[in-house]
């Protein structure tokens, strides 16, 4: 089947060298039923794992979202049942047109400047230097970093009242901005803070991605007289194109979930300026001190549908890739 | 490999970039070193001149026992992801049962569903069982985080495993469990190594399933240490940065002795959450 994650070129490449696949057939015939209930004793845990742990609480999640809660009705049960209407409510509210368009914006924005930067320090750290697997390793701190660090000190580098952004900012003669706490900027501060998260892993892919393209294809063409752009719109673009792809889906499933960024940086604010689908799901769930669960659940439900869209684009792409 | 061509100015460059993508981890350790009175000077300082160990005090005064939590929630999870992929793992890549294609399917689906989603999930039915603020219920829900991971990387690195290898055990009259746990594990310890530290290090760094599930309770991660002393209104930054570099700890440790391992878990397609 074309699912899987490792399919990055330095595992196929192990993969290639290993014996285990021409061999797999001749030992399947070795072995009759006795593998197979071995296979599933070795399986069952996970699998009583997934069903309890993954899909009850995704089937609580959708049961929340279609029955009226209160408090107590969530915790001594008998909550009436009413259908869609939770996620007619939260289609209706004010918040959700601002919502998607933030979690749109926030997720392309993300990606496009992620994948850009990743790419320039890929190719730039592509030419072994002195010095240069430090300083690779270095990049990847901030996505190493937990969540909340970063964000924390994001918060801090870009305060209203003495941030070190806005002494830059006032070097260069420009005004201090209100990073956090102004709608026109709360969006720009927190997709600053998460592609800084994001570059180190699409560097990493995308450097083992062109380390994969043969060295000989670029001293032939250099041979030929092509230069350094034409070598990398002819040969270094297309060979990538599947590494990048996977790299933006990836990236794609990754930011649609973002939440703690966000949520400790501007709490979605002001005014829902920052407000994305899952900041606005747990603030109905969390957020408040009387919690909305119905609502709550159905904003997260819908955010379920656009991330397994977005994954479904990345198995079709891998199947459509493992098959050609 | 590395064939340092003439590329001085290269590493030049590449110091600076690297200096300003670390700006923001200087900056924490910084401010972290900051008094108090300094801490909302402006413009700031750029280096921590009047140094003060206050910030490092606080931490070592209150954020204690939500560092051990997070230790023991963290290594919790790593036990409990093990047991639990390293079996599939093998089964996945060695015995192929029918239907194999399709676990490996949900667990693919599974890597993309967004955590606060399973947090309300889980919300509801610890708050049904009473294991709300319990350190079982927190590493149980922060192993979802890493088991689907796990078992793909388990997957992936023993199907390169040599087949004659596993057979010459069973011919010696081993059973396939014990073929599991004197051949396959041992071989696999890279695999292992690998996925000990994500799952430590995602279970270390979780603030939604910390956040919902043990918000209220006594034993609280240092994810929520830190996100309290934000939401505290006399903000003490010095405080909140030297915390901030204390849950960095063990990102730093990994990166100085297990870099390689990272890479491998990186490429292999690691979707972080």
């Amino acid at each position: 089947m074309g699912i899987d994650v490792t399919r990055t070129p330095r595992s196929a490449t192990v993969r290639e060298a290993a014996p285990a696949v021409p061999t797999a057939p001749s030992a399947r015939r070795r072995r009759p039923g006795g593998a197979r209930w071995a296979a599933w004793a070795f399986l069952a845990p996970v699998v009583v794992y997934l069903i309890a742990f993954y899909a009850y609480p995704l089937y609580r999640n959708v049961e929340l979202s279609l029955r009226e809660y209160t408090v107590r009705s969530f915790v001594q049960g008998g909550a009436p049942f009413a259908g869609l209407d939770n996620y007619r409510a939260v289609l209706a509210a004010p918040t959700f047109p601002q919502a998607l368009l933030n979690t749109l914006v926030f997720t392309v924005t993300s990606l496009v400047c992620q994948f850009a930067v990743g790419l320039l320090l890929a190719l730039f750290f592509h030419r072994h230097f002195p010095l240069s697997r430090t300083l690779r390793a270095l990049f990847l701190v901030p996505w190493l970093l937990p969540l909340i660090v970063s964000a924390s000190t994001w918060s801090w580098l870009l305060n209203s009242e003495a941030s070190v952004v806005n002494a830059g900012l006032a070097l260069v003669g420009a005004d201090p901005v209100n990073w956090l706490t102004s709608p026109r900027w709360s969006l720009v501060s927190v997709i600053i803070a998460n592609i800084w998260i994001g570059i180190p892993f699409n560097l990493v892919v995308l450097y083992s991605g062109l380390q994969a393209i043969p060295r000989q294809l670029h001293e032939a063409a250099e041979l030929d007289g092509a230069g350094g752009w034409q070598r990398f719109r002819w040969i270094t673009w297309p060979l990538l194109r599947p590494v990048s792809a996977i790299t933006l889906l990836l990236g794609l499933v990754y930011t649609l979930k973002v939440f703690d960024l966000i949520w400790i940086m501007t709490r979605g604010g002001p005014t829902d300026s920052s407000t994305t689908l899952a900041t606005w799901s747990y603030r109905l769930g969390f957020g408040n001190l009387l919690p909305e669960f119905g609502s709550g659940a159905a904003v997260g439900n819908l955010l379920i549908l656009l991330a397994v869209a977005a994954g479904g684009c990345y198995i079709g792409f891998e199947h459509r890739r493992r098959l050609s | 490999m590395s064939r340092p061509t003439r590329g001085w100015w290269r590493t030049g460059l590449g110091v600076m970039l690297t200096g300003l993508m670390l700006f923001p981890v200087y900056w924490m350790i910084n401010v972290s070193f900051t008094r108090d009175q300094d801490v909302r000077r402006s413009p700031p300082h750029l280096f921590p001149l009047d140094g003060t160990l206050d910030g490092y005090r606080a931490v070592l005064g209150q954020q204690l026992p939500y560092v051990g939590t997070s230790l023991v929630v963290g290594l919790g999870t790593v036990l409990l992801t093990l047991i639990l992929a390293a079996p599939a793992g093998y089964a996945l890549a060695k015995l192929r049962p029918p239907g194999g294609g399709a676990i490996r399917f949900v667990l693919l689906i599974a890597q993309m569903i967004p955590g606060i989603i399973m947090a309300m999930g889980f919300y509801a039915i610890y708050l049904n069982l009473g294991v709300l603020n319990t350190v079982p219920g927190l590493i149980l829900a922060d192993s979802t985080i890493a088991v689907p991971f796990a078992v793909l990387i388990f997957t992936a690195f023993m199907s390169g495993i040599p087949d004659d290898l596993i057979q010459a055990a069973l011919v010696d009259g081993a059973n396939r469990l014990r073929t599991f746990w004197s051949v396959v594990l041992p071989v696999s310890r890279n695999a292992i190594v690998t996925v000990s530290l994500f799952a430590f290090l995602w279970a270390w760094s979780d603030f939604v399933f910390a956040s919902t599930l043990a918000g209220g309770g006594a034993h609280r991660p240092i994810t929520l240490g830190i996100y309290q002393y934000i939401g505290n209104n006399n903000q003490q930054w010095n405080a909140i940065m030297a915390t901030a570099v204390v849950a960095s700890i063990p990102t730093t440790l990994l990166l100085v002795l297990a870099q390689r391992y990272v890479a491998a878990g990186v490429t292999a397609g690691a979707v972080k959450d």
